[in-house]
């Protein structure tokens, strides 16, 4: 039952600021597409471009098999007409309307028997477990129950495709962990395909099944969280997710399967790579040892940072920064000497002035998408 | 989406055009775009083309012109009548000096209600003065009573011998003929208009006061700033938007009004254009009051020209808005007590005397005679042909003014809905399609009427419906003509506080809207309209109020037929019936404050939401 989503090649401007830049997208039946980039990258206007809420300026989308959208022969299907859900940042709810009002609005316009409305709202609230809240309005409830109703609003006239921008951001911390399991959940028994708006790359990874990274209007990779994470497209990708961030190591090939960094080299693979690179690593993939050990580069510890689970690491050497990451409290002083060794199945090798991905740690070349 | 995708290049540029086509169709039936134009066609209708015809006579010749120039051809073009309007003694007499009237006028009573307004405002936001809401309740009244109401007390009070009639309360009570300057002209005329109008300056600064931030006063004083070094060089400039709001306002209203300078100026001679161009359209000169309306309308554009060069583009036309910060309070000390007292005896000197002149002229059966036996209710409920008022009997037993008063609140509930649904209309086509030069064009025909004094626009009127236009009939003294002026004249007024109310509409509630597949109807019925539900009450008692008592606007376009209170008013006293006016105008002032106190019930009805605040 559920559809997939095709886009081609869309463009929507506002004036003169490209805001979607050619974008081509599938996203597969039934599965979880995060859009995810800084704020102003684009994402929630192919959001509103998708609903229908946006007229772009070219391009092509289809729902399951209709065209909703194609500049070239002048379609433009209403939102209404598209048979999807939209959950809005700011939840949306008609604030002179009931919870049982809000939820049963769609319901009522597609002419549903009374029965079947009934019916339809009650399972939406106990999906989100907010029984019993039909007669209240919105003002009377919390944030986070105003963010159920909203997705049970969605949920009550069960369109075939969800659309979600950015839920979860006015909520507190506590409140985001709860929904995102929520939501997955919702999706799981649903079925229905969804995309996802966040600028929250936690959320994106925790949630999706894919990720689409998006940056000035042009999506820069498509892939699942595990790639977008450990292969990173490029150094813009590397840089966004991952927090603590990731480590980009300036330095030159220095013959093959050699990067010299300066103040030591590493080994990596380089393929046919020449002059000025960037070797990305994450900072739980750098190894840290309290005594030297061959092939590794001996550190000063900066500053030492314990957070429970792990310790965030700082370490200097001749001007050059590494962040390390290591399970649970480290034992490590500061001003220690460490000694940092790298696993290449673990590096990333980026060309410098195009920022692109040369050769990804796994061996697999770039799976760049623009 | 019957068109098949793989298309043969030879049709390509045909599916190129139709998907043009279906493009701008799909732009062109888009809800805002519908109300826009729709919009635009109204505006076209009320505004421009009116305009238009203002202008087309004055430079053509009219049949009334063969008496003066037998030769002329009917319908040609000629420069007859600025000519005659601008140049030598007639140009002085009938132009240049009732327009330095005009403007004496219009500066004094601004600058007066500007002083008064603003000084209230301050004291009533930014101070600890005493029963701060009680003034601030009372700040309101003079404005929901007719503008010339205290014109009527003021002649009741201050009239000397020099029209020929009966000693005032002055003479009565001082012994001899109050001085003319007091009695007639700009000085009164001035002091009575500013007493009216200051409310305007009194809600957009009082609003504005309230939304700057007392830290940047506060930091001023941290700064060793003296206090009324941080009203001048901080709390003012603050302020200036709303000052200057409030002076365009007040000014092209005194400029365009006919009430005040009418029952002041005309007795001594002393005219403005509102009045002269009463007088020309009196004695049939159309082309000479189109010139006189002109001239007006472009001496009011001039003046709010010059305001936006001051403030910078627009400002001058937008409020500082928004919800209040916690106001920092000036301490007033020993005198918060002092100050409190004067502020209420202010009021009650312009709100409870003139009221109480007036009821006392009413109760005189022969005006100017202050004896007790001579209180009579004969105005009131006498019989019909008695030797007073030429015969009319009372007020209250007069069917006529029983017809008077319904067709009174008819053109006002009629105008109040017309336009308060116009104000959701203009509103949602402008502010939905904010950037687009189809929003900005709106916009700015929207405001075209606030640029036309009230007796220029009513001229305009008479210009335009006299004979039938396109599918209109001719609609010259008919009622729907009343409330078709006063819907128009309204319109800058109803753009304003809808673009207010549906600002505060998120997009999104209508966007949630459109996904749940509500078509145009389903999403103005159920979610728009519930929601600026509050701005739609404000824009109808504001209108309600303002048409109860307008007089300037119809003056020039009521028939015996259509008769209004407000124009009742003028009528009796240019008959020399002043105490059957003064009757009518407590008869309005009463309507007007009954219809304000259900109205104001209702959730949202409040004169400051209808300003656009």
């Amino acid at each position: 039952m559920s559809t997939s989503i095709k886009i081609r090649n869309l463009t929507k401007r506002f004036g003169s600021v490209v805001a979607v830049n050619g974008v081509t997208l599938t996203v597969e039946p039934g599965s979880f597409l995060t859009l995810l980039g800084p704020s102003g990258c684009g994402k929630t206007t192919l959001l509103r471009c998708l609903a229908g809420l946006e007229d772009p300026d070219g391009g092509e989308i289809l729902i399951g098999d209709k065209v909703v959208f194609s500049h070239e022969r002048g379609i433009s299907l209403p939102p209404g007409k598209r048979d999807l859900g939209l959950v809005f940042q700011n939840y949306a709810l008609w604030p002179h309307m009931t919870v049982q009002q809000n939820m049963t609005f769609a319901l009522e316009i597609q002419k549903q028997p009374k029965a079947e409305i009934e019916m339809r709202a009650r399972e939406a609230l106990a999906e989100v477990q907010m029984t019993g809240y039909a007669d209240r309005y919105p003002r009377e409830m919390s944030g986070g129950q105003q963010q159920r109703i909203a997705l049970a609003r969605m949920l009550a006239y069960r369109p075939k495709v969800f659309l979600m921008d950015e839920p979860l951001s006015n909520l507190d911390a506590r409140l985001r962990m709860d929904m995102r399991a929520e939501i997955k959940h919702l999706h799981h028994v649903s079925g229905a395909t969804t995309v996802y708006v966040t600028h929250d790359q936690v959320e994106a990874l925790t949630m999706s099944s894919q990720i689409a990274v998006m940056r000035e209007g042009v999506l820069q990779q498509l892939d699942t969280p595990d790639r977008v994470y450990h292969f990173p497209a490029n150094l813009f990708v590397a840089d966004f997710i991952g927090n603590p961030k990731v480590n980009l190591l300036e330095g030159a090939v220095d013959g093959p399967g050699t990067v010299d960094l300066g103040s030591f080299k590493i080994a990596i693979d380089t393929r046919s790579a020449v002059g000025d690179v960037i070797v990305a690593v994450r900072p739980e993939d750098v190894m840290i040892s309290t005594t030297p050990v061959q092939g590794a580069a001996e550190f000063s510890a900066y500053s030492v940072l314990p957070a429970g689970a792990d310790s965030t690491i700082i370490a200097h050497r001749q001007g050059l920064e590494i962040t390390a990451r290591v399970m649970g409290i480290s034992t490590i002083n500061l001003d220690d000497k460490i000694w940092l060794s790298f696993d290449p199945k673990t590096l990333n090798l980026y060309d410098k002035a195009s920022g692109n991905l040369i050769v990804s740690g796994d061996g697999a070349n770039t799976t760049h998408a623009g | 989406m019957a068109v098949t995708a793989t298309a043969a290049p030879q049709t390509s540029r045909s599916l190129r055009v139709l998907a043009a086509s279906r493009r701008f169709f799909r732009w062109l039936t888009s809800a805002r775009v519908v109300l826009s134009l729709i919009m635009l066609v109204l505006m076209f209708y009320l505004v421009i083309i009116p305009l238009y015809r203002m202008v087309e006579t004055t430079v053509t010749w009219q049949p009334h012109d063969l008496t003066r120039v037998p030769d002329a051809e009917v319908g040609g073009l000629t420069a007859f009548h600025y000519v005659r309007m601008l140049t030598g003694v007639f140009g002085k007499i009938y132009m240049y000096t009732p327009l330095q009237h005009s403007m004496t006028i219009a500066i004094g009573a601004t600058l007066l209600a500007l002083l008064i307004g603003g000084s209230l405002a301050w004291l009533v936001v930014r101070t600890d003065m005493s029963g701060r809401k009680l003034v601030n309740q009372l700040a309101v009244i003079p404005y929901i009573m007719p503008s010339w109401t205290l014109a009527q007390a003021w002649l009741v009070f201050f009239k000397n011998r020099l029209s020929g009639g009966t000693p005032g309360v002055y003479e009565y009570l001082v012994g001899h003929s109050p001085p003319s300057w007091l009695s007639y002209g700009p000085v009164p005329i001035i002091i009575c208009s500013a007493l009216h109008y200051y409310t305007f300056f009194f809600l957009f600064v009082s609003a504005a006061l309230m939304s700057i931030d007392s830290n940047l006063e506060e930091a001023g004083e941290l700064a060793g700033a003296s206090r009324w070094r941080i009203l001048r060089k901080i709390t003012f400039p603050l302020v200036m938007p709303a000052i200057l709001s409030g002076f365009i306002m007040t000014f092209s209203k005194v400029l365009g009004t006919f009430g005040g300078p009418n029952i002041l100026g005309t007795p001594v001679r002393y005219y403005v254009v509102a009045t002269m161009i009463r007088g020309s359209i009196g004695v049939g000169d159309k082309a000479d009051a189109f010139v006189l309306a002109i001239v007006l309308v472009l001496m009011s554009m001039t003046i709010i020209r010059l305001n936006q060069r001051l403030v910078g583009t627009r400002k001058s036309y937008e409020t500082i808005g928004g919800r209040g910060f916690v106001a920092q309070v000036n301490k007033l000390g020993k005198l918060k007590r002092i100050v409190m007292i004067a502020v209420i005896l202010f009021q009650i000197l312009v709100i409870v005397v003139p009221l109480g002149l007036l009821v006392y002229s009413t109760v005189m059966l022969q005006d100017g005679n202050y004896s007790l036996s001579n209180l009579s209710l004969q105005h009131w409920i006498g019989e019909r042909g008695t030797i007073y008022n030429h015969g009319e009997p009372g007020i209250l037993r007069n069917p006529k003014i029983y017809m008077t008063a319904w067709n009174s609140i008819r053109l006002s509930l009629w105008t109040a809905l017309f336009t308060a649904l116009l104000g959701v209309l203009l509103g949602y086509a402008i502010v939905k399609g904010r950037g687009t030069r189809l929003s900005k064009l709106v916009e700015q025909l929207a405001f075209i009427p606030y640029v036309i004094p009230g007796i220029a626009f009513g001229a305009v009127y008479i210009a335009m419906f006299i004979r039938p236009l396109g599918p209109i009939p001719a609609l010259y003294g008919t009622f729907t003509l009343l409330v078709v002026v006063s819907v128009a004249k309204h319109i800058p007024y109803s753009s304003r506080s809808g673009v207010s109310a549906m600002m505060q509409v998120g997009r999104e509630l209508e966007e949630a809207g459109m996904v749940s597949g509500a078509n145009v109807f389903q999403r103005f019925r159920r979610i728009i309209f519930p929601l600026t539900s509050s701005g739609f009450v404000a824009g109808f008692l504001l209108t309600f109020i303002t048409t109860m008592r307008e007089l300037s606007l119809i003056i020039l376009l009521v028939t015996p037929q259509t008769q209004v209170l407000a124009s009742q008013t003028m009528f009796y006293t240019e008959n020399g019936d002043a105490q059957m006016a003064n009757a009518v105008i407590l008869i309005l002032i009463a309507l007007v404050a009954v219809g304000y106190f259900i109205i104001s019930r209702i959730r949202g009805g409040s004169l400051k939401k209808g300003l656009g605040m």
